[in-house]
C-alpha cells in the first residue's frame, strides 16, 4: 500500500494543472463512502471509534461541494492516507478542481490530511487564529499520531493557512454559480472554530461546533460555545452536517442534545462549586453523561474543563 | 530500625494504626528518585509515610495541565507534634520539586490540595517533614503527558488581566476550635518557560508564583514555596483551626517580582 501511494504523491506534487480526473484510479481498492446529504453536496462520515490504525483517523465527517468550475472539501480527514483515499472518492463523483481546502478547527481528525489537498493546488482556508494553533500543537499531534495510527500518518505536515477568515469578517467562496459562506466564531468547540454555509442547498457544515451521537468535547469554552450555539442557531439553513454524527440532520433542531449536554454539565458543575465540592471530589461521582457514545474518557475531561472554567464566576 | 526521638514515638504510639517505620527501600527503576531525595534531603533518612499522610491523585489525569492531587494528614496538628512540612515531588517533571508547603500547628490539619502539571507518567510523592526534622514519604503513579508544555489556555492579555486576583472558597459553617477547610484560587498563568506564544511564536518565558504565605491574625499559618509544576490559576487547599474570628491575609509574590495581596475577615457571621 505504501508504495504507490507514495508515487501518487511524487506525481500530484509535480503537477500543476492536476484535476481530480487524472487521478490514477488503481492505487486504491477503496475509496472513502460519500453520501449525497443534498445536490452536489457530499458527507463522508467518520466513524466513532478512538484513533487506530484500523481507522487511520478517520473518525470526523468529511464534506465535499461541488460547484460549476471547481469543488472544495471541508475538512482534510485524520491522515494523509484517508485523505488519498477521498480525493479518490471525489475523483468518482467529479472531474473538477479540489480548488479549496476548508478546515473547521486544528483537531487531528481533521487536519491531518491537509498536506494532500495542498499538494494538488487547493487552497487552504481556516480561522484566522487556525494557523498559529496548528503549528503549536503538530508536533504533539503528529507524534500522538504516529503512536496511534502508524503508517497512515506518513507525510503530515503542517499547512500554511492561505485564506483567513476574521470573527467579525464572513467570506465567500466561489465555486462557479455556487458560493459558500465562511464564518469564523469566537472561543467556543475551540478557538479556531469556522462553519460553511452552502448557500445553494441551505446546508450548514458546522464542524465541531454540532456534535451528535458522538460525546462533545469542550477544548475552548464552554460558554463560549453555549453562546455561538445561539448565534449559530439564527443561521437560515435546512440542514445541517455535524462534525460527529449522521451525513446530515435537521437544522436547527439537531443542536438540541448538544445544548442539553452543556447546560446540564454547566448546571452540575456550579452546584458543585457552589457546595464546595473540589474538582476530585466532583470526578469521583461524576454527573451522568447520558447516552452519548464513548464518554469515558471525554465526559471527565469536559467536567475538568467547565470546573475551570466556571469557578472564576 | 533507627532509634525514633520521644517526639516521634509519641506520635506514632498515638496514630495506633502506624505501622514501625521503615526505610524506604530504593530500587533500580528509582534512580531519579535517588538523585532527587540526595539534591532535597541530602542524607536525612526517608522513611515509609504510611500511617501518617496519604496522597490522593487520578491514576490516570484527564487533562495533564490540570491534575488535582491532595495530601491527607491521618494525625491531627498540634503544638506538641506536627508536620510542619509537606514536599509535593514529581519526579519526571523538569522541576520535580511541585512546591514545598510549610504548615503550623494553627491549622489543625497538614491536609492540602492543589493542582499540578505532570509532563510524563511518573510517580509523583508527598514527603511529610515533622517538626522533629523526620521524612515520611508516600507515592503514587500518575499517568498523564504533556503537562508542561500544554498551550496557555488562554491569550496573554486575557491572562494578564486577571493576573494575582483572589479567590477564598469559604466551609459553609465556619467552626472554631476544629479545623476548617479553605481553598484559595490565585489567578496567575504560571507560564512554565515552556509554551510558545501563538502569535508570536516565540517560547513565552517563566513567569510563576514563588510565594504564597498565608497568616491567620498576624501569625504565619501556611506558607508555600511554588514552582512551574503548579497548574495555571494555582489553587491551594489548607486548613484553619480557630480560636474565634479573624482576619487571613494572603500575600503572594511572583518571580518577577509582584506582590499580590488581600484579605478576608472570617468567622463573624453566625
Amino acid at each position: 500500500m505504501i508504495g504507490p501511494a507514495i508515487d501518487r504523491r511524487a506525481l500530484l506534487g509535480g503537477f500543476a494543472g492536476f484535476t481530480a480526473a487524472t487521478l490514477p484510479r488503481t492505487t486504491r481498492a477503496a475509496p472513502l463512502p460519500l453520501v449525497e446529504v443534498a445536490p452536489g453536496l457530499f458527507v463522508h462520515v467518520g466513524v466513532h471509534q478512538d484513533f487506530s490504525p484500523g481507522n487511520r483517523g478517520g473518525i470526523a465527517n468529511l464534506a465535499l461541494i461541488v460547484g460549476g468550475e471547481a469543488v472544495a472539501v471541508v475538512d482534510a480527514g485524520g491522515s494523509p492516507a484517508q485523505a488519498r483515499d477521498f480525493l479518490e472518492a471525489i475523483a468518482a463523483r467529479t472531474d473538477r478542481p479540489v480548488r479549496h481546502a476548508i478546515l473547521t478547527h486544528h483537531h487531528p481528525d481533521h487536519v491531518m490530511g491537509a498536506a494532500v489537498f495542498r499538494a494538488i493546488g487547493a487552497r487552504i482556508w481556516g480561522h484566522a487564529r487556525l494557523e498559529a494553533a496548528l503549528l503549536d500543537r503538530f508536533t504533539t499531534y503528529r507524534a500522538a499520531m504516529e503512536r496511534l495510527l502508524g503508517a497512515a500518518i506518513a507525510g503530515a505536515e503542517p499547512v500554511p493557512v492561505e485564506e483567513s477568515v476574521a470573527v467579525e469578517t464572513p467570506r465567500r467562496v466561489d465555486l462557479g454559480g455556487r458560493v459558500l459562506e465562511l464564518r469564523a466564531w469566537p472561543t467556543a468547540h475551540t478557538d479556531c472554530d469556522l462553519t460553511v454555509l452552502d448557500t445553494a442547498t441551505g446546508t450548514l457544515i458546522a464542524g465541531d461546533l454540532l456534535f451528535l451521537e458522538r460525546i462533545p468535547v469542550i477544548d475552548g469554552s464552554l460558554l463560549g460555545w453555549l453562546r455561538v450555539m445561539d448565534e449559530l442557531a439564527r443561521i437560515p439553513a435546512r440542514l445541517v452536517v455535524p462534525g460527529h454524527g449522521p451525513a446530515s440532520a435537521p437544522w436547527p433542531e439537531a443542536l438540541a442534545s448538544q445544548r442539553r449536554y452543556l447546560e446540564d454539565l454547566a448546571a452540575a458543575v456550579r452546584r458543585a462549586i457552589a457546595r464546595g465540592r473540589s474538582l476530585s471530589t466532583l470526578l469521583a461521582e461524576p454527573p451522568p453523561a447520558g447516552d452519548w457514545l464513548l464518554s469515558s474518557d471525554d465526559h471527565p475531561r469536559n467536567i475538568t474543563a467547565a470546573y475551570k472554567e466556571l469557578e472564576w464566576e | 530500625m533507627s532509634p525514633l526521638p520521644f517526639a516521634r514515638r509519641r506520635l506514632l504510639v498515638t496514630t495506633g494504626g502506624f505501622v514501625a517505620a521503615s526505610l524506604v527501600r530504593p530500587a533500580l527503576a528509582q534512580s531519579q528518585w535517588d538523585v532527587l531525595r540526595e539534591l532535597l534531603f541530602e542524607n536525612r533518612p526517608v522513611q515509609d509515610g504510611t500511617g501518617l499522610i496519604e496522597l490522593e491523585t487520578p491514576t490516570r489525569a484527564h487533562d495533564a495541565a490540570l491534575v488535582e492531587v491532595a495530601v491527607k494528614a491521618l494525625v491531627p496538628q498540634t503544638p506538641e507534634r506536627y508536620i510542619r512540612a509537606i514536599h509535593l515531588l514529581i519526579d519526571r517533571n523538569p522541576a520535580p520539586r511541585a512546591a514545598v508547603f510549610k504548615l503550623t500547628p494553627a491549622t489543625g490539619s497538614a491536609s492540602i490540595t492543589t493542582r499540578i502539571r505532570v509532563n510524563e507518567y511518573t510517580p509523583v510523592r508527598a514527603v511529610a517533614e515533622t517538626d522533629d526534622g523526620a521524612l515520611f514519604m508516600v507515592e503514587r503513579f500518575v499517568k498523564a503527558s504533556g503537562g508542561c508544555s500544554a498551550p496557555a489556555s488562554k491569550d496573554k492579555e486575557a491572562a494578564y488581566a486577571r493576573l494575582g486576583k483572589m479567590k477564598l472558597l469559604e466551609p459553609e459553617r465556619f467552626r472554631t476550635g476544629e479545623p476548617n477547610e479553605l481553598r484559595l484560587l490565585i489567578s496567575h498563568p504560571q507560564y512554565s518557560g515552556m509554551q510558545i506564544d501563538q502569535l508570536t511564536r516565540n517560547w513565552i518565558p517563566a513567569d510563576h508564583l514563588e510565594t504564597i504565605r498565608i497568616t491567620w491574625n498576624g501569625e504565619p499559618l501556611v506558607e508555600v514555596e511554588a514552582d512551574i509544576s503548579l497548574s495555571e490559576d494555582p489553587l491551594l487547599g489548607f486548613h484553619l483551626q480557630p480560636e474565634g474570628p479573624g482576619e487571613l491575609r494572603v500575600e503572594a509574590a511572583d518571580i518577577k517580582g509582584r506582590r499580590f495581596v488581600q484579605s478576608w475577615q472570617l468567622g463573624l457571621g453566625s
